[in-house]
């Protein structure tokens, strides 16, 4: 540190959020500023902070699982798939096919509906109004295809402890086919508007760098850590469902800044194409449920169970005491480990990056404060 | 009777300034409130949503309903402010913006005033605009529109050393600084000053971009951690002409660009003998606009907006009856059209650019002005000044 003489300006400290623009929901970041480069932040959570895990212990296996959908409410299939597969594991239930491929592709569209709403919101902080419209168009059709299954276009609690809530409605494999076709050439149509451009290459090139070892130390997942060029993806590490017949690539990045963070999900979104493509080709007819008892009372135990969340490894820790209700239940958020991270990659910068590396990290606030 | 009054005109040459002074006042405020109305417009068409369709037919009317709702509201001034200069700076920016307009020439026909240093005029009352942001931003006594104004001032100042070299590589092939000198003299050339000047205007456009505060150097105003930018704490009337102001300049910037890059009135070719055909650009303009809402109006699933609109196509369909069949009126619009066509082809690419690029960081932009803008616009200045030498050693010099 050197010397400081009267000429110096002060640190100032400013307050971003809860209610800001782009803090994406309640986050509230104490910025430390030099000018107006960063040298220090602090995150306060707990804003939105409803208890989700205490109203685990005083809920029925079956009754919990609605909750869960509303912690990262725009990626709600997958928050209902991890904890009715952990409660599955708890129980020893095997899954019949056509739920496990009827699984796999609600979680992949999800997956797609999730980074099309990151990448509009993304693109909206850093000034390109356009591609917010364009994503949420696209969303939209996925939207339809959930509306059509169960009813609910958000918080659907698609699934149920042991299998599907309904079975398909006929016509589910064509509209997923169609949204396949329709899809791609619009990601092509994002990237054109982005991908090259000089003025988005600066706001995100170099900027929010985390390397693979910080990113590694501070257990980030999901595409910030692939951004970072650690080639780690829970549907491939430890298979669940029907991903180990599946084929797919993990895009990773190299430098780990916002812009290959951005092109990680990109290409994650054609991956994700690419494997709704391959259970609508296998999906058969055949049972919904697996053999699941009318009470769930799983026997005496502990189990963790974790997936790849559209932002990251989803991990719920169930523990049961063979009563009816959860003795506890633990989530692992990747919203909230990943915004672990937030201090790191904005120090040095201006104020200005920290809403591009906070959109980057892709949280939500129902997820990060449970 | 019209003869009459020519005369009475011609007789008083006061009058007869200030009858142009508000006609091209009233016609540039309706321009300024209809390119509201096209940007969300085209925007909307850009962004896959219709943008207004509720205040009259097709949401013609949303612009006079915003200007009327923005006159009723209360206009606010904070607490700790500096009374007098709070009021007084917007309208220092509108005045600076319509200004200007003294000198455009819109048509040979049709301009306030042309005085030989037109464009020495124009960027030096611009110029002034600057003390509007500046006065509206520090008289607030808030720290958003202090920033705000301090950063809008900087930006202004730098890209407006940029475009003002790029302006003179102009002023090298035109040897006057009159708007008119200037347009006449791309008559003489034969080719319109972009063809010869396309560095200079490269610098001229983005600096333009900048210096309205349009995407993507937008910052005073849209940059998330600045609200509103220097007008955040504006309101009603005041925030009313902040807007005009902003809007004023975008035309006011195409219009300069107009006249010195692609030859104001002039329609193209107009050396050509053999493209006189162009002289009917007016009519085919009529006609397509009459096609157009014509079309509107086949969509539109409400009677009485299919009634308007038929009207309406039917008005454009007898304008170019009129054009074709008197060649004196297709001769008094001829400048005033292709003027006013190329100014909106200007502010459809600021609109385009808006719904297209992010927002530079601020540093970057200043970056962008002082390290390539700046030095660009010198080394085409350069440029142009030796081989001007060269080719013409005994040039007139003015």
């Amino acid at each position: 540190m050197p010397e400081t003489t009267f000429l110096d300006a002060n640190e100032l400290v400013i307050n971003m959020g809860p209610q800001h623009p782009a803090t994406h929901g309640v986050l509230r970041v104490k910025l430390k500023l030099d000018g107006e480069r960063v040298i220090g932040s602090e995150c306060i959570i707990g804003y939105l902070h409803r208890g989700v895990e205490k109203i685990g212990e005083n809920r029925t296996y079956a009754q919990f699982a609605p909750y869960t959908d509303r912690m990262d409410y725009v990626a709600a299939v997958t928050n209902g798939m991890g904890y009715c597969e952990a409660v599955e594991k708890l129980l020893g239930v095997e899954l019949p096919p056509r739920a496990q491929y009827t699984r796999v592709i609600l979680a992949e569209l999800q997956r797609i509906a999730s980074h099309l709403l990151w990448l509009g919101t993304h693109a909206l902080d850093l000034g390109a109004m356009t591609p917010v419209f364009y994503t949420f168009r696209e969303r939209e059709e996925i939207l339809k295809i959930f509306e059509n299954y169960c009813g609910a276009r958000l918080t659907t609690h698609a699934f149920r402890i042991g299998g599907l809530q309904y079975d398909l409605y006929d016509g589910f494999e064509k509209d997923c086919q169609r949204f396949c076709d329709y899809c791609l050439p619009k990601i092509d149509e994002y990237e054109t508007l982005l991908t090259t451009n000089r003025i988005w290459l600066k706001r995100t090139k170099n900027v929010g760098v985390l390397s693979a070892e910080d990113a590694i130390a501070m257990g980030v997942t999901g595409p910030v850590l692939r951004g970072s060029g650690v080639k780690w993806d829970v549907r491939k590490a430890q298979p669940y469902e029907a991903y180990d017949q599946l084929e797919f690539e993990v895009p990773i990045g190299t430098h780990g800044d916002t812009y290959d963070r951005y092109l990680v999900r990109i290409q994650e979104m054609r991956q994700s194409v690419g494997i709704v493509r391959q259970c609508v080709e296998r999906i058969s007819t055949g049972p919904i449920m697996g053999k699941v008892p009318k009470v769930i009372k799983p026997p005496v135990g502990e189990v963790y169970h974790s997936i790849e969340g559209p932002k990251g490894e989803l991990g719920y820790l169930v523990v049961s005491d063979g009563t009816l209700n959860p003795y506890r239940v633990r989530i692992r958020p990747p919203s909230f480990i990943n915004l672990g991270a937030l201090d790191k990659m904005i120090r040095g910068h201006l104020v200005a990056d920290v809403v591009a590396i906070i959109g980057t990290i892709d949280i939500v606030l129902g997820e990060v404060d449970r | 009777m019209a003869e009459n009054a020519l005369q009475f005109l011609e007789a008083h040459p006061l009058t007869f300034a200030l009858v142009r002074i508000l006609i091209i006042f009233a016609v540039l405020s309706g321009i300024v409130a209809y390119m509201v109305y096209l940007e969300r417009k085209v925007l909307a068409f850009m962004q896959a949503r219709l943008g207004p369709m509720r205040v009259g037919p097709w949401g013609l009317l949303q612009p006079i309903a915003d200007g009327v709702k923005l006159l009723l509201k209360e206009d606010i001034v904070p607490a700790g402010a500096d009374r007098f200069v709070f009021l007084l700076a917007p309208a220092i920016s509108v005045m600076a913006a319509f200004t200007v307009f003294a000198v455009i020439p819109v048509a040979d026909n049709f301009l306030i005033t042309d005085v030989n240093i037109g464009i020495l005029l124009i960027l030096a009352i611009s110029s002034l605009g600057i003390y509007g942001i500046i006065l509206g931003g520090w008289s607030s006594n808030s720290h958003y529109p202090l920033l705000g104004a301090l950063r809008s001032s900087a930006q202004l100042v730098s890209y407006e050393v940029a475009a003002g070299i790029a302006i003179v590589g102009v002023l090298l092939f035109s040897n006057s600084l009159s708007m008119v000198e200037i347009v006449k003299r791309q008559q003489q050339m034969g080719v319109w000053n972009i063809f010869v000047q396309p560095v200079a205007f490269f610098v001229y456009l983005v600096a333009s971009v900048a210096e309205t505060n349009r995407a993507p150097f937008d910052l005073p105003e849209a940059e998330s951690e600045l609200t509103a930018g220097f007008h955040t704490e504006y309101s009603g009337f005041r925030f009313a002409l902040y807007f005009l102001a902003e809007y004023t300049n975008m035309v006011l910037v195409s219009s300069i660009g107009v006249t010195l890059f692609f030859g104001g009135w002039l329609r193209p070719f107009s050396n050509v003998a053999a493209l006189d055909f162009l002289k009917y650009g007016p009519v085919a303009g009529a006609l397509g606009a009459a096609a157009f809402v014509q079309w509107l109006g086949r969509k539109s699933p409400v009677a009485g907006e299919r009634r308007f609109f038929v009207g309406l196509a039917l008005l454009l369909l007898a304008i170019a009856m009129l054009l074709v069949a008197s060649p004196l009126v297709l001769n008094a619009v001829q400048g005033v059209f292709w003027f006013f066509t190329k100014v909106l082809v200007f502010l459809y690419a600021f609109i385009w650019y808006r719904g297209t690029f992010p927002r530079y960081r601020y540093d970057q932009l200043m970056n962008v002005g002082w390290r390539w803008m700046i030095p660009l616009a010198l080394a085409n200045l350069i440029v142009t000044a030796v081989v001007l030498y060269f080719v013409n050693p005994h040039m007139p010099s003015g």
